[in-house]
């Protein structure tokens, strides 16, 4: 029980996490048609960015500054790049976002080393929020689940409160259709690739010091939160929230469960040694196979169900 | 009558030969220069060949299969993969076993044929990942890619059985099984073993695109729904492509086992994916012959610039990123592009539109060059104690001025060479135009 529950906290708040991200790739996706390599990128930038500035004027700041500098870069990046490469179709736009995550990866490895920075959870939230059946629960997780609460009410907010919210909403499904009344539409675009990219910076800020703020950490969350974007399906928001609440989940409880197929075949009476065949694959225990497991979805979303869980199109 | 006939076979005979000649000739050449090359760079004082010349060329051989049986997804059909390094790995690690069996005697297999067995179990993996995989195509074909990659790799550090965990697994190719009588032991023979494998599998991939298959990927890249009303299934035709280009990067796989005698996990690796995306497209998609430049290209950047900076990786994806902007056609590409003005003779009037974009352009990059090398020695290269030297002068990194320096060429050659671009696109369109308008058939 108590195992569960902790479990269930962490998925939350990594789940939120991942939504942090996948939100504005799932609107950029959805809108462009580009899958933004450069995604995940940009989260590695919020993360080193706001290393360096709490280094110098403190992590407050750091929260609202590395967000902002973040959005700065995405619009920089679909004004000058994308919307150049745009001309030579939707696989020339993929592989300019893989060129500039290659890039962003370089350049942060050259300017902050190889190794991972020391960015670490501000003191003014390094302490206990609450004991659960003797297990510590961080305030900063506390606080991470806040900040992604607060990030999911203002979007919620914006694209259904406001005008250009209803217009980047039309624009999800009818891009043409938007055009053609008169919107300025490849502004929008730029309005959505910089406030994606903002999100994701401050992902990076609130996600850097919870888990390791390291050149090799674009690639490893990236094909995470394309799994939470196809799983959402294409042009839901929505879709968006549960999908990656649920990867959370996921990842969090096959991380603590200890089984393998040789135990569930165990309870149909067939035991497993070293002599059954394929029995190194059966043998293989949850928690060494949960990196594998939003790939395995990736696979399976992709080939049997494109259009995700609550997806208005196929991928 | 026979007579008659049979001197006008022997005559068209003839006359396919020489036209296959003037057709072929650049291709004959880089063969007969391939054949050549480990003996340009032989020491005749000490009596053996450079090492490291050897394995660079084998190197780019074996990379050259690969980036070409790449272009047949890519360019070809028109299908992005992220993991096609998989097809590779696999193809690697089955002969790396079929080595060691050979080795123990399990089985005769010459060593000649032994890029078969890679060959085959490319094949056998990209039939079952490919007919799964090419339901989707573009943006999904990409993603279940890399999906696949992903799943692979993992897979190849965790099970140990087939795959030899983080190690890899190891074998001794002078296995005594050749029809040749070779022991492969030198590393010049294993290199004609590679060389006489990429030509056969550069003219099968090259028949490959004119027969009708070939014919009709390119019909489904362009137009799948027209492809379709033909006749013809565009999902089967990604099928065959695909599975062919695994059955070619698997002769790559064992090439690349016996090659280095050892197959990690590197070998089925997003690494490798990614370079030989790099390759391929920096080389060109449109053009056959265009992956076989990116492949040399790379390689060669790869083994001699790692020696010079550490950043070159920078460069290279700088590069790539260039290109997909104002190139995407790469280097062949930008070749071909310049083929009809060169058959008009008009080439000599781009010569002022190049001098006048060429400079600002150069000055930038020194800039680029210039920042990104300081950059790297501020951080990594101060960490290794190493010191930045140009023209013999140690450069101090903390100091302001060499900042400066490069950042103004930076800023002021794209400066002028974006104030230069507009003249160049004229006239450069002005003078194509023109060239293309003289061309037969027009």
């Amino acid at each position: 029980m108590e195992l569960l529950l902790v479990t269930l906290l962490n998925g939350l708040v990594y789940g939120m996490l991942l939504f942090m991200l996948a939100s504005g790739l799932t609107l950029i996706f959805s809108m462009m048609g580009v899958l933004n390599f450069a995604h995940a990128s940009v989260y590695m930038i919020g993360a080193y960015l706001a290393y360096q500035l709490s280094r110098t004027i403190g992590f407050w700041p750091a929260l609202v500054i590395a967000p902002v500098l973040c959005g700065a870069i995405g619009a920089a990046i679909e004004m000058y790049g994308l919307r150049k490469a745009h001309h030579n179709g939707h696989i020339a736009e993929l592989l300019f976002t893989v060129g500039i995550a290659l890039l962003i990866e370089k350049a942060v490895q050259m300017i902050w080393g190889l190794a991972p920075v020391p960015y670490r959870v501000p003191a003014a939230l390094d302490f206990t929020l609450f004991s659960m059946y003797g297990t510590n629960f961080p305030a900063y997780r506390g606080f991470m689940l806040l900040i992604s609460l607060l990030m999911f009410l203002a979007i919620w907010l914006l694209l259904t409160r406001t005008r250009i919210g209803l217009i980047i909403q039309a624009s999800l499904t009818h891009p043409d259709m938007v055009s053609a009344l008169g919107h300025n539409v490849p502004r929008v675009y730029t309005t959505v690739f910089a406030g994606g990219s903002a999100l994701a910076g401050l992902a990076g800020v609130i996600g850097g010091n919870y888990l390791v703020t390291e050149p090799a950490m674009a690639f490893t969350m990236g094909p995470i939160v394309f799994v939470v974007v196809v799983f959402g399906g294409l042009g839901s928001l929505v879709g968006c929230l549960i999908a990656s609440i649920l990867m959370g989940l996921v990842q969090s409880f096959a991380v603590v469960f200890e089984v393998s197929p040789a135990d569930l075949l165990a309870h149909l009476g067939i035991t497993v040694t070293s002599t059954t065949p394929l029995a190194e694959v059966l043998t293989v225990p949850l928690p060494r196979i949960s990196a594998l497991l939003p790939y395995l979805l990736l696979v399976l979303i992709l080939i049997f169900k494109p259009r995700g869980l609550m997806g208005t199109r196929d991928t | 009558m026979t007579d008659i006939a049979a001197q006008r076979n022997g005559n068209t005979a003839s006359y396919n030969i020489r036209a296959a000649l003037r057709r072929y000739w650049p291709a004959i050449a880089v063969i007969a220069f391939a054949i050549m090359l480990p003996w340009l760079f032989y020491d005749w004082s000490k009596g053996r060949h450079s090492g490291f010349v050897v394995s660079l060329i084998s190197q780019m051989g074996l990379m050259t299969i690969f980036a070409l049986s790449f272009n047949m997804q890519m360019g070809q059909s028109g299908l992005l993969s992220f993991g096609h390094a998989v097809f590779l790995g696999l193809g690697g690690y089955v002969t790396i076993h079929a080595l060691n069996a050979v080795g123990d005697g399990l089985f005769w297999l010459p060593m000649e044929l032994m890029p078969l067995v890679g060959g085959i179990s490319g094949l056998t993996f990209a039939t079952f990942f490919g007919y799964m995989a090419t339901k989707q195509t573009g943006t999904a074909y990409a993603m279940i890619t890399l999906g696949f990659g992903e799943l692979v790799s993992a897979a190849a550090v965790m099970f140990n059985g087939f795959f030899g965990g983080e190690g890899g697994v190891t074998a001794n190719r002078m296995v005594k099984a050749s029809l040749l009588g070779l022991t492969y032991g030198p590393a010049i023979e294993v290199y004609y073993l590679i060389l006489v494998w990429t030509v056969i599998s550069a003219v099968l991939m090259l028949l490959l695109t004119q027969v009708p298959l070939g014919r009709m990927a390119n019909a489904c890249r362009d137009n799948s729904e027209r492809a379709q009303f033909v006749g013809y299934d565009p999902r089967m035709v990604r099928f065959y492509q695909c599975a062919i280009s695994g059955f070619f990067a698997g002769i790559a796989g064992a090439l690349y086992a016996i090659d280095y005698e050892i197959v990690t996990y590197d070998a089925v690796g997003a690494v490798l994916s990614a370079n030989v995306l790099l390759m391929t497209f920096i080389g060109g998609v449109g053009v056959f012959w265009g992956p076989i430049v990116g492949a040399v290209l790379i390689t060669l950047l790869q083994s001699w610039m790692s020696l010079i900076s550490n950043a070159w990786l920078i460069y290279v994806a700088f590069l790539f990123v260039v290109m997909v902007i104002y190139a995407p056609g790469g280097i062949a590409g930008l070749i071909m592009a310049h083929l009809p003005i060169w058959r008009a003779g008009r080439l000599a009037a781009l010569t002022m539109p190049y001098l006048r974009i060429g400079p600002p352009v150069l000055v930038g990059i020194v800039g680029f060059v210039g920042l990104v090398e300081l950059t790297y020695s501020a951080s990594i290269g101060r960490g290794q104690g190493k010191v930045l030297t140009l023209f013999n002068h140690a450069i101090d990194t903390g100091s302001v001025l060499p900042w400066v320096a490069p950042a103004m060429l930076l800023v002021c050659g794209a400066a002028v060479a974006a104030s230069q671009r507009p003249a160049f696109v004229a006239a450069w369109a002005a003078v194509s135009d023109e060239a293309r308008a003289k061309e037969p058939g027009r």
